[in-house]
This record gives structure tokens, C-alpha cells and sequence, in this order.
């Protein structure tokens, strides 16, 4: 196979690599806190996982508010707008194309960072699994103002059913998107870009239309 | 067991100052020693068997061979003031007969403790006696527990310094914890007691099973008693097998504030261990707390027909008395006496069963560094509360279907990927190696 030409080109902005490493150390903590709390391992005690736990999930919730916010102001949020196109191509890849050394069917690009399976992981994570996670958080942090929110109705159990399954959700995802990471056209490649924000691509990949990040026509086809 | 047909020991501490015979008058506020609770010479003495009267001359009891001197009258009258721990430690450090035989909480050791024992009482610190929480309203001492029913209010002394229930509450608020403290979130199901007692009777032993069954062998024909480890007796004639125990990890019930009991009357189930008196409670009812007790266990005599417990008669009323256990060490008729004089129906038949009996843990309260520590509560096994359920705590509680399914999730992630990358090192991946 020929080797393609490698270009450097500035994919995150410094703001979402804050944003995604703070977010990881969120995460990693909450995980490490919670299954403390829920007595499956024994590291900063009980009573310092609780508060910490409690400390770290309540922080996140003030600082994702902020996060929204900048993503719709900023039109970030179209990158994690799904899409099913050259989703199978992409399965595909991962599944078979890989192992033979061809090319990442939807190369990153400043304009289109997450390619669609990426996407659609990303999206029922970020718009479903971690605002469940956190409605469920919140709600089991507040439990003892249940009965003056008029939320008597609620049950601990249940409400911490849903947050372990999550917690079990979130830890599983950790642990592809790790993996995942090493899938760059070298082992570190992705992580150097989440880092420093450039990150190699082949040279002279077209950008799509509908990767674009402005859309100047409506779609056609 | 029970007072009736023992009056004159018992009353020595119980209501019946001066108790001569059965229409004795237990309701007549004149039969109440003024000096037990008022004198501070420390002389005061009651006579063990004397109802409730000091050694009128020097008087050898046989119990404990010591001699009962008659108090200094003159002394005596002129010391009376407030009660100290000790007026009130005469009677509630020595029920039962004896130091620590009752209560785990209340013994000798709080005579002198200090800070460690008793945060509110040592006398390396705020010193309290007894009255400064019991505090009464024309001698109806506060902190009833066997007759004001449940805990209606937790009221605050400064909104009302008669409210007849004292509480913890009452000095220091529910949320007596720094903001945020998850301690606070505790106080509306857990008592301050079950955090702030984390053991009971950590200076003193405290007897906690009495097995009257065994009583009545003798050495050499003659009654004798054995000394365990812990300095207490092991083995009285007079009473059977005894066992005792320091720094006990109290258990735990919901419990709203009263105490029910069984009476001679109601009828047992001799099958299973007789629950003399329950702490009442439960988990939904917003005034019940989960408290601290600790359970005295033991085996006593109850009436095989009737099924139900019985009164037996066990101290001497005189020499000429033929049916007092402790003289004759014949069940069959102490109990056939006891149950004659106290009118209560008697078959003829008697043997014993295993009986369980609360005490409530309130006192002793451990300095804040010693309070039991969360995982004591919320572990998966072991934990403190293990026996109460029907509401979550996590650490405590899990789904296991859950768990299940979770880690399998988990651990399929991983091994996809690890097969994942083992594929990708022995195929051809790889723009790097080319
Ligand atoms: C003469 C012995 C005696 C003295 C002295 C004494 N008590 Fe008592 N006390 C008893 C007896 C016996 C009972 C239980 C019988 C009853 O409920 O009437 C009792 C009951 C109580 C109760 C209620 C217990 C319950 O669970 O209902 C409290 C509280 C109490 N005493 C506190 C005190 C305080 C405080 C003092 C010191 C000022 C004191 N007592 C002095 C014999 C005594
Ligand atoms: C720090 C305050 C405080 C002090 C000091 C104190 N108590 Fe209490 N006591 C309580 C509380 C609170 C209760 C629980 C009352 C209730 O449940 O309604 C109680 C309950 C009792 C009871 C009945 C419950 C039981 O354990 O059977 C007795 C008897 C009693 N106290 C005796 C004493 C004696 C004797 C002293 C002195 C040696 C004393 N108390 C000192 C707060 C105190
Ligand atoms: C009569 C009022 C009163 C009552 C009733 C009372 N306390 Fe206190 N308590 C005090 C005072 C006063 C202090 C000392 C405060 C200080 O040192 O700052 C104190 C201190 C404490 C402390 C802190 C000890 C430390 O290490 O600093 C604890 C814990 C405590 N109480 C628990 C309890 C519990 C549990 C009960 C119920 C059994 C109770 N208190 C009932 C007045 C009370
Ligand atoms: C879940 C257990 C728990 C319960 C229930 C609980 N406490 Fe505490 N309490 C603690 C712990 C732990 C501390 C030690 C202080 C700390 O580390 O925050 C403490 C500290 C205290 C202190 C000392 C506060 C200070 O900072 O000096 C007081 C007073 C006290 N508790 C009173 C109470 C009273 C009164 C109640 C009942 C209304 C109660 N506690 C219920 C766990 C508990
Ligand atoms: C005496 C036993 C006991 C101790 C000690 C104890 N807990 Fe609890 N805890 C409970 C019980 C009972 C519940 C359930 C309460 C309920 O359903 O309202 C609970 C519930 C909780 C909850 C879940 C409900 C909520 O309020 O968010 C958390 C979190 C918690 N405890 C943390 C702690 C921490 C942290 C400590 C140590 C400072 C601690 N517990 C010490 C008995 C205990
Ligand atoms: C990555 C996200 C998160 C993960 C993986 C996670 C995980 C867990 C786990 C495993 C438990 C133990 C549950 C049990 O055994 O019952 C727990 C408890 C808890 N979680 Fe989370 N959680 C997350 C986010 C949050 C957030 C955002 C909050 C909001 C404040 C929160 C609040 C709580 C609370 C209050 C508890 C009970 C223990 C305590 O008070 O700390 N969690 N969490």
C-alpha cells in the first residue's frame, strides 16, 4: 500500500482540550468515588469517597451548564450531530479494514473531528448516558430534600439502580475509548492531538460536503 | 424476673419506701426517700433487705457479708441539696443487684468518668450530673421511657425546658454537624445514640446473659460462686450462670421513644425466644429512629401449661420462711408462692425458656473522634445494621442482578478490545510497520 503524504493541522482548540481533559479527570474521579461509595474496592475510605464523590459530581454539574452554553454559541455542537453516512464504512474499517492497514474511511479534519460512529458513541454518551447520570447524581445528592421538593414519590433504590447502570455504562465506554485512542495512525497520534491540538492527517483528504462545518448550500442529494 | 413477693429487697430502689405488706400503697408520694436523691454525705446507706431503711443499729447483711452502719442523722439532714451523679447512681448504676447488671450504659464508672467515657458527664470536661439533662418539673424527672409513649416532638430546651421527653436534640438541634456534613442528612433516621455510643460499658462489665436454670448447684453440699475473667461472678448458686461483657457493640431497632412489654398475663410461645419487652418503631414512621439498645438474654422459669412466665418468690421473707427459692432452692415452690401471692394461676409445672430484654443505650456518649465510622454501617457484610432492611444504603446495599450484568458489560468491553488489538498486532495493521 502507499504511504500517504502526512500534514500537521490544528484540529482542537486549546478551550476543548481543557474541556476534554477536565472532563476525563471529572469522570475518572466520579468512577474511581463511586464504586468506592458502592463498596466494590477499599482506597480513600468511605467517608472521604462520599465527599469527594459529592464534591466532584456537584462541580461537574456548574461546569457542564457552562459547556452547553459554549457549544451552542460557538456552533460546536454540529460536530456531534449524527450521522448515519459512511457509518457502515466506517464499521467496516474497525471491523475488518484495520488489520489490513488501509485508511480511516473519514479521516479527521478540523471541520469534522469525530468521524460517525464516533459520533453516534459520543452523542448517546454526552446526550444521554451523562445527563442521566447526572439528573440521577443530583437526585440522589438532594434525596434528603426529597419530601420538601414534593418528590416524596421517588425511591432511593430505584434512583440509584439507574446511577449504578450508568456508572456501568460509563466504565465500559472508558474502557473502548481508550482503547480506541491507540487506533490513530500511530499508537500516541490522537492523544498528542488532544494534547498539543495538531494532529497528521493525509494530505490533500477532500473535505466532504456534509462534513462542513458551515454549510453554504442546502443538501441536495 | 420481678419485684412482686421480693418487696423488701426490691424496694429498695423501686417505689415502697417503707414497705410492710401487700396493701402497701405504691401510689402515696409520702413513700418516696427524699434523702436517697437530696443528701450529699455519701453516708446514706439502705440495708439490702431493709425496704428501702438504712441499718437502723450496725447490721451484717448476709448477701455480701459487709456491715451496714446507721447514717449520721444530724449530717445527713443538713448536706440535703441537688442530687449528684451519685444520689441517682444508687439506685440506676446498681439495678439488678448489682454494678452494671442492668443497664450498659449506666454503672459506677460514671460516678468518676472522664472524657473519653462520657463527653457531657467527665469530670475533665463539662461535668453534668444527671439532673442537668433530667431536669424536672416538681419531681417528674424528664426521660421517661416505660410511660410517656413516643417521641411527639424533638423540641429544643429554649422552646421548652418542661417538655417531659429529653432528647438530644433538645441541646443540641437536629443538625448539631458543620453544614454539609453528611452526618446531618443521618439525624432523621439515625439516633445521635447509634453514631455517638459506639461501644457501651467500656470501663465497667455489664451482665449479659443470666441463665436461672442453672442455679441451685451446690459444692460440698454447699452454695458457692465463681469469679471470671472480668472480675464478676460466672457462677452464683442464688443465680445461675452469669455471663459478662466489656466494650460491647450495641444492636440496633427503630424505635420511637416507648418500650412495650410483656406481663405475667400474656401468653408466650416457648418454641421460640421470649421477647420480654421491644423497643417499639419502624421504618416509616417519622418519629422512630434506628437506637442503640443492648439486649440482656437468659433462661428463666415459666409455667408449661399456661404458657406464660411466672413470678417466682425468692428472698427470705424471715428464718421461718419454707418457700423462698434462695432458702430452699426448689423452683416448684418458690414459684408456686410467688404465683399464689400475687394471684396470678399456677399449674403445677414449670421449666425454663430463653428470654431477650432491651435496654436503651443513651449514655456514655464518646468524644467526637471516637464516633463509629461510616463503613461500621455501611458494608456489605458485617455491617452494624445488617439485621434492619427494607431501605437502601449504599455501601450496604446492592442489586446483584445489577452488579452482574454491570461487570459482564465491563469485562466483555475489555476483552473485545484486547482481542481487537491482538488482532491488529498479528494482521497486517499497519501503516507504521510498513
Ligand atoms: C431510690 C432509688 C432511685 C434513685 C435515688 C433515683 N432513681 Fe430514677 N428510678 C428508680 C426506679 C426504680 C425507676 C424505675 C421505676 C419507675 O419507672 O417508676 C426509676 C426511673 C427513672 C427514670 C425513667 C426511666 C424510664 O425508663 O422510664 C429516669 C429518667 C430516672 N429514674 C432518673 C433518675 C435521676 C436523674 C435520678 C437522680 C436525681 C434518679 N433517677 C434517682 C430509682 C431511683
Ligand atoms: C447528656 C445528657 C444526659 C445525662 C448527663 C444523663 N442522661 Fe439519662 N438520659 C438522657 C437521654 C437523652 C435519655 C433518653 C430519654 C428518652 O429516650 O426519652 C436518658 C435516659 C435515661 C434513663 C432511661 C432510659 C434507660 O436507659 O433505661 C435513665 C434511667 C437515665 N437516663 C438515668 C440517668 C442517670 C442516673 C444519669 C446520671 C448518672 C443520667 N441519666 C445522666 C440524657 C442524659
Ligand atoms: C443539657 C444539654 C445537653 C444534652 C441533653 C446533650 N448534650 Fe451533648 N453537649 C452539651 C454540651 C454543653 C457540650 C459541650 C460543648 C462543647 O464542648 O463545645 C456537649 C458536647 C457534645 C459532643 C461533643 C463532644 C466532643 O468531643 O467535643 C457530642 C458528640 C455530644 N455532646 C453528643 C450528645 C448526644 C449524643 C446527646 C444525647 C444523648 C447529647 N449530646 C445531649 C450539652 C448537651
Ligand atoms: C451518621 C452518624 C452521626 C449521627 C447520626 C450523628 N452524628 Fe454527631 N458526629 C458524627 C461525626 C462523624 C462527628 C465528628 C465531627 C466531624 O468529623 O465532622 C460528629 C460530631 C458531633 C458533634 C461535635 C461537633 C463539632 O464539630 O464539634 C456534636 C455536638 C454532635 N456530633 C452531636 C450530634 C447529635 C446531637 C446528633 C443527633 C441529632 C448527632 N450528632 C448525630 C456523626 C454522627
Ligand atoms: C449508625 C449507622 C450509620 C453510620 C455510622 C453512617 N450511616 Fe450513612 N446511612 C445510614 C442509614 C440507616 C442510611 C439510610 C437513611 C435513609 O434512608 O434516610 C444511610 C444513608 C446514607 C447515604 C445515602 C442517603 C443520603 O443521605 O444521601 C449516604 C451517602 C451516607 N449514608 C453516607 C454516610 C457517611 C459519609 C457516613 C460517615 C460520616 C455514614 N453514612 C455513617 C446509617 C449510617
Ligand atoms: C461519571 C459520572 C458518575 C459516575 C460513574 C458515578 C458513579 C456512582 C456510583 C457507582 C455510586 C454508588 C451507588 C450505590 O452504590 O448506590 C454513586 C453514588 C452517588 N453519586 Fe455518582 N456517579 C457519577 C456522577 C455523579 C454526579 C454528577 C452526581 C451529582 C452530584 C453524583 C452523585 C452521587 C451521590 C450523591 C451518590 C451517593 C453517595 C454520595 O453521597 O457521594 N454522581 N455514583
Amino acid at each position: 500500500m502507499e504511504h500517504a503524504k502526512m500534514v500537521n493541522i490544528y484540529l482542537y482548540t486549546r478551550y476543548e482540550r481543557f474541556w476534554h481533559w477536565l472532563q476525563s479527570a471529572i469522570i475518572i474521579l466520579l468512577l474511581i468515588t463511586g464504586f468506592e461509595v458502592h463498596g466494590s474496592f477499599r482506597l480513600l475510605g468511605f467517608r472521604t469517597a462520599v465527599d469527594t464523590h459529592s464534591f466532584v459530581g456537584l462541580s461537574w454539574l456548574i461546569l457542564f451548564a457552562f459547556f452547553i452554553f459554549w457549544i451552542f454559541t460557538t456552533g460546536e455542537w454540529r460536530q456531534y450531530a449524527p450521522t448515519t453516512r459512511k457509518m457502515l464504512a466506517v464499521v467496516r474499517y474497525y471491523s475488518y479494514g484495520i488489520f489490513r492497514g488501509e485508511s480511516h474511511p473519514v479521516p479527521k479534519r478540523k471541520e469534522a473531528k469525530h468521524n460517525p460512529l464516533q459520533r453516534l458513541v459520543y452523542l448517546s454518551l454526552a446526550a444521554l448516558l451523562l445527563p442521566i447520570q447526572m439528573a440521577t447524581g443530583f437526585l440522589y445528592w438532594s434525596y434528603n430534600s426529597w419530601p420538601a421538593w414534593g418528590l416524596d414519590w421517588l425511591s432511593l433504590p430505584v434512583v440509584a439502580a439507574i446511577h449504578m447502570a450508568g456508572a456501568f455504562a460509563i466504565l465500559s465506554f472508558l474502557v473502548v475509548h481508550l482503547y480506541m485512542i491507540t487506533t490513530g495512525h500511530t499508537i500516541s497520534a490522537h492523544t498528542r492531538a488532544m494534547i498539543t491540538g495538531w494532529e497528521e492527517v493525509e494530505e490533500g483528504t477532500r473535505i466532504e460536503d456534509w462534513e462542513q462545518k458551515e454549510r453554504k448550500s442546502p443538501q441536495t442529494d | 424476673m420481678i419485684a412482686k413477693s421480693n418487696e423488701a429487697r426490691c424496694t429498695s430502689c423501686h417505689a415502697g419506701y417503707g414497705w410492710k405488706g401487700n396493701d402497701f400503697d405504691f401510689t402515696d408520694q409520702t413513700g418516696v426517700d427524699c434523702l436517697v436523691c437530696h443528701e450529699q454525705t455519701g453516708t446514706y446507706k439502705k440495708f439490702p433487705a431493709g425496704a428501702g431503711n438504712p441499718a437502723p443499729r450496725e447490721m451484717v447483711f448476709p448477701g455480701n457479708g459487709k456491715t451496714y452502719h446507721p447514717p449520721d442523722w444530724n449530717k445527713v439532714a443538713q448536706s440535703v441539696g441537688r442530687p449528684t451523679r451519685n444520689n441517682c447512681g444508687t439506685c440506676h448504676f446498681f439495678g439488678g443487684g448489682g454494678d452494671g447488671v442492668k443497664h450498659g450504659d449506666l454503672d459506677s464508672s460514671l460516678m468518676k468518668p472522664n472524657k473519653m467515657l462520657d463527653v457531657h458527664m467527665g469530670t475533665d470536661g463539662q461535668n453534668f450530673d444527671c439532673v442537668r439533662c433530667h431536669s424536672t418539673t416538681l419531681h417528674n424527672i424528664a426521660g421517661r421511657v416505660y410511660t410517656t409513649p413516643a417521641y411527639e416532638h424533638r423540641k429544643s430546651l429554649i422552646e421548652d425546658d418542661l417538655a417531659s421527653k429529653i432528647t438530644c436534640e433538645s441541646c443540641h438541634s437536629s443538625s448539631p454537624h458543620k453544614e454539609d456534613a453528611k452526618a446531618n442528612d443521618h439525624t432523621d433516621k439515625v439516633a445521635c445514640q447509634s453514631c455517638h455510643v459506639p461501644r457501651f460499658a467500656r470501663v465497667n462489665p455489664t451482665k449479659m446473659w443470666w441463665d436461672w436454670s442453672q442455679a441451685g448447684k451446690k459444692k460440698n453440699g454447699k452454695p458457692y460462686k465463681v469469679k471470671g475473667e472480668l472480675e464478676r461472678p460466672e457462677y452464683d448458686t442464688l443465680k445461675g450462670d452469669m455471663k459478662w461483657a466489656k466494650d460491647v457493640v450495641p444492636e440496633y431497632y427503630w424505635y420511637n421513644g416507648s418500650i412495650e412489654h410483656l406481663t405475667v398475663k400474656d401468653v408466650i410461645d416457648p418454641g421460640k425466644d421470649v421477647v420480654i419487652n421491644r423497643p417499639v418503631g419502624d421504618k416509616d414512621d417519622i418519629h422512630s429512629r434506628i437506637f442503640p439498645f443492648k439486649v440482656h438474654r437468659g433462661k428463666q422459669p415459666y409455667d408449661k401449661v399456661n404458657k406464660t412466665l411466672v413470678v417466682p418468690h425468692l428472698f427470705p421473707k424471715g428464718p421461718a420462711d419454707a418457700d423462698a427459692y434462695w432458702k430452699t432452692f426448689d423452683w416448684g415452690k418458690a414459684i408456686a408462692f410467688g404465683m399464689d401471692y400475687t394471684g396470678l394461676p399456677y399449674s403445677g409445672e414449670y421449666d425454663f425458656v430463653e428470654t431477650s430484654y432491651v435496654f436503651p443505650i443513651t449514655h456514655m456518649v464518646a468524644p467526637k473522634d471516637n464516633v463509629v465510622a461510616c463503613k461500621e454501617c455501611h458494608a456489605h457484610e458485617g455491617g452494624r445494621l445488617a439485621k434492619l432492611t427494607g431501605f437502601y444504603m449504599p455501601g450496604r446495599d446492592n442489586f446483584r442482578a445489577l452488579d452482574t450484568l454491570g461487570w459482564i458489560v465491563v469485562i466483555g468491553a475489555l476483552l473485545g478490545v484486547v482481542l481487537h488489538g491482538l488482532g491488529r498486532v498479528f494482521t497486517a495493521n499497519g501503516r507504521k510497520e510498513q
